[in-house]
């Protein structure tokens, strides 16, 4: 598996590109760093808005993230099929920017949460979770302050009903509760898809899970699939 | 004519507001009783040069609208205007 070119774009603030970029060439991809000022992605297969506090977290997550030069191209390869995976403050950018229903606000507990959490894949649907068998559990580490998925009772109504959720947090075996979910998030949510499947935004941090001696390995089938995806499409 | 446009954004009634919260839970423990309810919010000023009112308070209309709040969750209001000169 080679050839995918997987673009990761850097803001001022980005904090987890390097590690967005080394999962793209641990998982077999070329990775294509971006900077937040180009107005093209240099012709990726695929696009990584990665996590951190772009622009301070100044007014809201992701807030200014939205308007930067760079986003005009992630729009359009988004509207093209492109697949785009936005993680933590990357989901906060993807909502911001209208590409993904909903936003995220400040953790139901106030707390910045840090720790190793489980999600529950609940759609293969998707260019990030192909690979993956809806119900099945991932380990990936969270670590946010605003990380609390809200929207309005019609978008949560349409999002559930199309199956747009993408992961809920869980136990280890899959079940859900209270005690399970870090930030309060509505219905558990822990990332969720467009209504094609091409853009998923997570809070969780796939790109932090790929390596078994440094922790859990949830995020491995995330990368595989979206590899995959990229493939299938050339 | 520049004018100086006070604007507050809140969250949406009903949206949880977990600074509110706590700021309400730290009134009793500091000997403050009778507070029902403390919501959190932002106050922006925006000192805007336009030929006339109705310009300067569409153009904040615009930037408060789709910068300064997230109609998902935030509503907005401009709170006053004042001539500053």
């Amino acid at each position: 598996m080679s050839g995918a070119r997987v673009a990761v774009v850097t803001f001022p603030g980005s904090l987890d590109d390097r590690d967005a970029l080394r999962a793209v060439r641990l998982m077999g991809g070329e990775p294509v760093p971006v900077w937040h000022a180009d107005a093209d992605l240099g012709h990726a297969d695929a696009v990584i808005l990665p996590g951190g506090f772009s622009y301070g977290d100044h007014l809201r997550a992701g807030a200014i993230a939205r308007f930067a030069p760079v986003m005009a191209a992630v729009a359009g390869h988004a509207e093209r099929g492109g697949p785009v995976l936005g993680i933590c403050n990357g989901f906060q950018i993807l909502c911001e920017a209208g590409l993904l229903p909903g936003a995220l606000t400040r953790n139901a507990g106030l707390a910045f949460v840090c720790r190793r959490v489980h999600v529950r894949c609940e759609t293969a649907a998707t260019a990030f979770t192909s690979t993956v068998e809806a119900g099945e559990v991932l380990g990936v580490p969270v670590k946010h302050g605003e990380g609390r998925f809200v929207a309005d009772p019609e978008t949560m109504a349409r999002i559930e009903g199309e199956g747009r959720v993408v992961f809920r947090y869980c136990s280890p075996r899959g079940e859900l509760g209270d005690e399970w979910n870090p930030n309060g998030a509505t219905n558990h949510i822990a990332g969720v898809a467009n209504d094609r499947g091409n853009v998923v935004g997570m809070m969780p941090h796939p790109e932090h899970a790929l390596d078994p001696d440094v922790g859990p390995t949830g995020g491995q089938p995330l990368f595989e699939s979206l590899l995959q995806f990229v493939l299938a499409e050339v | 004519m520049r004018r100086r446009f006070e604007v507050v954004v809140m969250l949406k009634p009903g949206m949880a507001d977990p600074q509110g919260r706590t700021v309400q839970d730290a009134l009793p423990t500091m000997g403050w009783s009778g507070v029902t309810d403390v919501r959190v919010g932002k106050h922006v000023e925006l000192t805007v040069e336009a030929d006339s009112e109705d310009a300067a308070r569409e153009l904040v209309e615009q930037i408060a609208g789709r910068l300064l709040s997230n109609p998902v969750i935030e509503d907005f209001r401009i709170l006053s205007v004042e001539d500053v000169g």
